[in-house]
């Protein structure tokens, strides 16, 4: 079932699986992560949020790996979450310009699926993948940009040139719109509507993900129901706007093992053990349980709980 | 007479890359290039930016290694995607790192090594924001081992970064903002002034030589004719690059940490 965006009543849910219940004035998006799961297909081009280990929508990649989901292209700035749908035979094709753990520069598990040939590529970089999402949310073919020239991205990703039509006349890359069918942000805080806050220092380019996207799916640290009456003061941390939400669930912890600033860093430990866990033979199948369990409430079980998450240090650079 | 180390010898050396820069961003990944644009910024250079490695600007620059998180002072505020309107396409940022390998050209590979595009043999970073950063703004190197698996002969694996290849200039595209300065290495300064942008050897540290600089080099470098020895830093300068490093990570930049000057 997909999202209610009616109207919905009282606590927001509306009765039975009709979509729309229209009472008292609260748009409510609020879905299960099996749900959003549940609306992806096998083949899509899918987005993630987030930078490397930072800020990355890790329950609902969790959920994803549940599921048999299929056949993915991934469109991320790459962490833990490209190295485990990766590792995971998920991925058929991967648009990135790095893929790293940060702490672990190379992200182990990615290396894997790279060094087998197992997975299909688009390399870019990290600005002018930006541009490619900018211009899928502006509608527009591409984005001139000189980034790329001089360099193999060009032919190896087979992008082409355009001539600019001034007396300039000059060659840049045409760099195309990277069109996402959906996206998968982790924010701080939303309310039932999908008005988010992303607090922390950076929210790196998880609004042009949602910009990009058809339908953009947001897990939160906490969510409530009108954000207004809770927290207008933090208006200004809205990245994006709640038309560009489609579906919105509350899963604390929802970017461990990665950061979520300011409520918590990522968890060394746990990066260590999974980066430990591709040596060889390195048979995902073997470990998946480990970093996956079996629902949320029991992963989060095994690394320690809420407690252990919060208490986890913001990394210093 | 100091007890300089050989880290405090590239650090002082990554610092004269960013003197006289003017306003721009100077970004130095891994400890000698920070501790080089810190060491610049604390001595000849104070009008140089710089943020904390994460989202904000500060006028300190902030030490390395563990310290409290809040203990940096918030002069502004460089978000990445701020970073790249303001600084990377405008090109005020100077940017010193460590890529994988780098060819005559200056042209450099930080994405993967061996096999083929889909298949390569081994996976490392990813281009990252290499292809831009070569574009629009000035670039400098260091290389903690100076070799020919470093310096490689012919073309770097996969062309992560802009040079002066001739063969690589795409007709009508604007390669105005190509500019490699410096690359500092264990042995000695290079920089790109030899003929078509050649990298030239420019000082040698203490003890090293010209021969063995380019027994390690996979390709014919050029030289100056005199070859100065790369500057050693003094009492002052040691002070500042110790304020900035107050757990010794630069100690674990070189095994066993030579001094400047190699014994007698």
């Amino acid at each position: 079932m997909g999202p209610r965006m009616g109207l919905a009543k009282g606590d927001g849910r509306g009765a039975g699986g009709t979509g729309v219940t229209i009472t008292a004035g609260t748009l409510d998006k609020r879905m299960s992560a099996r749900d959003i799961v549940a609306q992806l297909s096998d083949g899509m081009t899918l987005g993630i949020g987030g930078w490397g280990p930072r800020r990355k929508p890790m329950a609902l990649v969790r959920e994803i790996l549940r599921s048999d989901l299929k056949d993915l292209t991934v469109v991320a700035y790459g962490g833990a979450d490209v190295g485990m749908l990766c590792a995971a035979g998920k991925v058929r094709k991967l648009v990135f310009a790095f893929v790293s753990l940060d702490a672990i520069p190379l992200e182990p598990w990615f290396r894997k699926s790279r060094e087998a040939g197992a997975i299909d590529v688009l390399e870019l970089d990290e600005g002018m993948f930006q541009w490619g999402l900018k211009a899928a949310a502006f509608g527009l073919p591409f984005l001139p940009t000189r980034v790329g020239l001089g360099t193999d991205l060009a032919e190896l990703g087979g992008l082409r040139t355009v001539t600019s039509p001034y007396d300039d006349g000059e060659t840049l890359i045409a760099m195309p719109a990277l069109k996402l069918d959906a996206a998968l942000i982790h924010v701080n805080r939303s309310d039932w509507r999908g008005n988010v806050q992303l607090l922390g220092a950076d929210s790196y380019y998880d609004e042009w993900f949602a910009r990009a996207a058809d339908r953009t799916y947001v897990s939160c640290e906490e969510l409530v129901d009108r954000i207004e009456d809770h927290y207008p003061d933090d208006a200004q941390a809205q990245a994006f706007e709640r038309c560009f939400v489609s579906g919105v669930v509350e899963i604390p912890c929802g970017a461990h093992p990665g950061s979520m600033p300011p409520v918590y860093g990522w968890d060394s430990k746990a990066f260590r053990a999974y980066a430990e866990a591709a040596r060889d033979p390195g048979d995902w199948a073997a470990v998946k349980d480990r970093f996956v369990g079996a629902d949320e409430a029991d992963y989060l079980k095994s690394f320690g709980g809420k407690e252990a998450v919060a208490a986890l240090p913001l990394p210093i650079f | 007479m100091t007890d300089a180390t050989l880290a405090d010898l590239c650090i002082f050396a990554a610092a004269e890359a960013f003197r006289g820069n003017g306003e721009i961003i100077a970004t130095g990944v891994g400890p000698i290039p920070r501790l080089g644009a810190s060491l610049a910024k604390l001595t000849h250079s104070p009008e140089l930016m710089m943020t904390d490695g994460e989202a904000y600007l500060v006028e300190q620059p902030v030490p390395l290694g563990p310290r409290g998180y809040d203990d940096r002072k918030k002069a502004g505020y460089l978000p990445f995607s701020r970073f790249f309107d303001s600084a990377v396409w405008t090109g005020r940022r100077h940017a010193m790192v460590t890529p994988t390998q780098i060819d005559r050209f200056g042209q450099i590979n930080l994405s993967r090594l061996g096999g083929t595009h889909l298949h390569p043999k081994t996976q490392m970073l990813g281009v990252r924001g290499f292809p831009g950063n070569t574009i629009y703004h000035p670039n400098s190197f260091f290389f903690p081992q100076h070799s020919p698996r470093v310096f490689v002969p012919g073309e770097v694996d996969m062309i992560s970064g802009v040079g002066y290849n001739p063969a690589r200039r795409v007709p009508g595209g604007n390669f105005s903002g190509v500019a490699l300065r410096r690359v500092i290495t264990n042995l000695c300064v290079i920089d790109f002034g030899g003929r078509d942008h050649a990298m030239r050897v420019i000082s040698l540290h203490p003890g090293i030589t010209f021969d063995t600089v380019q027994a390690a080099t996979g390709f014919a470098l050029e030289r100056l004719d005199h070859l100065p020895e790369t500057a050693v830093p003094g009492a002052d300068d040691l002070a500042v690059i110790a304020a900035m490093d107050p757990h010794g990570i630069r100690a674990g930049v070189f095994k066993d940490n030579p001094p400047a000057r190699p014994a007698a």
